[in-house]
């Protein structure tokens, strides 16, 4: 009886979880819109390149397009384990 | 000037058909002259659950390609007044559609029908592209899984920059929600995601909720779309979703788990 209960009280969190983990992934597409067509290919390359040099993981890197007037400014930021984990 | 509304959804086998054809007969039994039309290039099968599939002599692609008139390729149905279907090909490659195309054939009904609803392909590419890209309102069909409202979110983020409305930059598309496959029961027990935690994420206005029914299969085995199944829970949902659609205000139902019975219970009632 008791494991069946703990089993249930398990179960029930799933719909919660997946509530959570939507509300990431909604969260970052979101944040893609609007951005032109090449980007996620961008990112994709300016990752690796990055890999090259250091191993980080896929969401260390972070790209946004801001427009302004006249221009439009490419934000890359990129974060890098500490020097002492690395090799 | 008729209204174009794509069912549309991301992921594949979540009820895109079968809303399409449930909402195309529950608008045209309203008495609006409407037609429904098969985007799904290669895979029709809107044809099988309207129940006409051994009617269809020319289909979208005849049509643009100039093989065959518009008049020779719809069909109208057989049960519903003022209801007409305009099947896909089941063998041409998909890439016989083609935005001018599909925009010459929509000009065409447009004068005529009071409602064209267009069943989209699966898929955030081309064949899904084409089916939205026309539309003034969206019917985004999601069920309560993870995939399927991601999947949702994204063709929401399609609607917003890859239509017609969207490039012209003046209104937009309208959204709608509809939950489909969705079983109270696993809600209550926290092993579903729940329809206000699914509006909440994906913010648009729920339009209508579909209960999982075993009504679905059995009108898809007889080519009657379930709206005819008026006793059914999910052809009353159905119902529902056009009044909305229609612009009435109607209470949610089959969203709560209904009670069972002592004797049921007792005896094993269906889950
Ligand atoms: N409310 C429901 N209850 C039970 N079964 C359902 C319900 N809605 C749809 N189904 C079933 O789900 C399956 C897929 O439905 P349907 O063909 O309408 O999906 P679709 O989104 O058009 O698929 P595709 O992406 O392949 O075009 C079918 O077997 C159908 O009977
Ligand atoms: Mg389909």
């Amino acid at each position: 009886m008791k494991l069946l209960d703990f089993l249930k009280r398990e179960r029930k969190k799933s719909a919660s979880v997946a509530k959570e983990r939507l509300q990431i992934i909604v969260a970052h597409q979101r944040g893609h819109r609007g951005q032109p067509d090449y980007m996620p290919m961008l990112e994709q390359e300016l990752l690796e390149v990055i890999r090259r040099y250091v191993s980080v993981d896929q969401d260390a890197v972070n790209i946004t397009l801001d427009s302004e007037d006249d221009c439009s400014i490419l934000e890359l930021n990129v974060t890098l384990p500490n020097s002492k984990d690395d090799t | 000037m008729a209204k174009i509304i794509v069912v549309t959804s991301g992921k594949g086998g979540v009820g895109k058909t079968t809303s399409a054809a449930a909402i195309a007969t529950g608008l045209a039994l309203r008495g609006n002259k409407t037609i429904v039309i098969d985007f799904d290039v290669g895979l029709r099968n809107l044809d099988l659950i309207m129940g006409c599939e051994r009617r269809v002599v020319y289909d979208l692609v005849n049509v643009i390609q100039g093989e065959a008139t518009l008049n020779q390729a719809m069909i109208r149905d057989k049960r519903t007044e003022n209801l007409f279907i305009l099947p896909a090909s089941q063998t041409r490659d998909k890439d016989a559609l083609t935005p001018e195309g599909v925009e010459q054939i929509l000009n065409n009904l447009k004068d005529e029908f009071d409602y064209i609803i267009c069943d989209s392909p699966a898929g955030i590419e081309r064949g899904a592209q084409l089916a939205m890209y026309y539309a003034d309102e969206a019917i985004v069909v999601t069920n309560p899984e993870v995939s399927s409202v991601r999947d949702s979110d994204r063709i929401l983020g399609l609607l917003g920059s890859k239509t017609r409305l969207a490039e012209q930059g003046k209104e937009q598309v309208k959204e709608h929600l509809l939950i489909t496959r969705y079983n109270p029961h696993r809600v209550d027990h926290g092993d579903m995601l729940n329809l206000n935690d699914i509006t909440e994420i994906l913010s648009i206005k729920l339009l209508g909720l579909i209960p999982e029914s075993e009504a679905v299969l059995r009108a898809s085995n007889q080519g009657v779309p379930v709206t005819h199944d008026d006793d059914s829970d999910a052809g009353q949902a159905y119902a529902d979703t056009v009044s909305r659609l229609l612009g009435e205000d109607v209470p949610l139902r089959f969203h709560e788990a209904q009670k069972k019975s002592f004797l049921s219970r007792m005896f094993g009632g269906r889950r």
